[in-house]
């Protein structure tokens, strides 16, 4: 099967992460989509790993899901401190930085 | 044959999931489409023969980290968000930023279409099956040694095996950091998600 099928389903699934970054304003959806682009480049990794017959690609993809894990705990752990403060988790609302 | 109808229907779950994921008002439902997504690629893995990756895709994503979120959300017990109705310039433009991305993306691998390898194309390895025989007299004076028949065998990319000989040789140093990674992630989300912190 040809690769390019595999690469395209991934650059559709990254842009609705990239959508989804730009047009939501949910601070918990947002990093949904976050998830989903990482889950995008994954899926070529795979791709390219059993295309070339090479091991490497399926590691980088453990090494990704593990840090991807690590960033939805403390992205969660934040979410939930600033809803404790703010009582929103809209990002409009939230200007801390903004003074 | 299998794997291009297997790739299709999988394709076409996974592009739903993440549309539900984009369009849906409440986040828990959003939570459960992209459940539907991770479990999706999860399967596309097993159709590309990663089936280690497919396994962890399972249990990472789809079960702990999509755990996670819920517990999350339903923690926070949030309102659903208004309809996306409102017209605004900032919403075409971000629209318009995606679509670009996505044009940009297919743009790309057209252009290097010829160059980019099948998926069935399997990396093979030339390694000698049979143990080299030896003709000997009744008397015991050896002959001749006749050399075992090499015989081309496809490597199977994503065995187990591989992955782990490869994780615990070539990549044992990056293996500790992910490890140190996780204990310190754990620590900062108990941290900041402790009462009075921020």
């Amino acid at each position: 099967m040809d690769i390019t099928w595999y690469l395209s389903l991934s650059a559709v699934l990254f842009t609705i992460g990239v959508l989804g970054v730009l047009l939501r304003r949910n601070v918990i959806v947002i990093i949904l989509s976050v998830e989903l682009m990482l889950n995008a480049v994954n899926l070529t990794l795979v791709a390219f790993s059993q295309a070339f017959g090479d091991v490497d690609g399926q590691i980088l993809v453990f090494f990704v899901m593990s840090v991807a894990a690590a960033e939805a705990a403390v992205g969660l752990a934040i979410v939930i401190a600033m809803f404790r403060n703010k009582l929103t988790i809209n990002v409009d609302e939230i200007r801390l930085f903004r003074g | 044959m299998l794997e291009p109808f297997l790739f299709f229907v999988f394709a076409v779950l996974c592009v739903a999931g993440s549309l539900g994921m984009l369009l849906s008002r409440s986040p828990v439902a959003g939570a459960l489409w992209m459940v539907q997504t991770m479990l999706s690629i999860a399967c596309l893995y097993l159709t590309l023969n990663a089936g280690f990756i497919g396994v962890v895709q399972v249990l990472v994503y789809a079960g702990a980290i999509m755990v996670l979120f819920l517990f999350v959300i339903m923690l926070l017990n949030l309102e659903d968000v208004p309809k996306l109705s409102a017209f605004s310039w900032t919403r075409v433009a971000a629209f318009v930023g995606g679509v670009c991305v996505l044009a940009l993306l297919l743009t790309v691998i057209a252009g290097q279409a010829d160059l980019l390898p099948d998926t069935d194309t399997v990396a093979v390895a030339v390694v000698e099956t049979q143990p080299p025989a030896v003709l000997a007299e009744p008397d015991g004076e050896i002959v001749a040694v006749v050399p075992g028949e090499a015989v081309a065998v496809p490597i199977d990319p994503t065995s187990v095996e591989r992955i782990g000989v490869a994780l615990l040789t070539r990549h044992a140093f990056s293996l500790e950091i992910i490890g140190a990674l996780l204990l310190a992630a754990t620590i900062g989300a108990v941290l900041l998600a402790k009462k009075r912190f921020v």
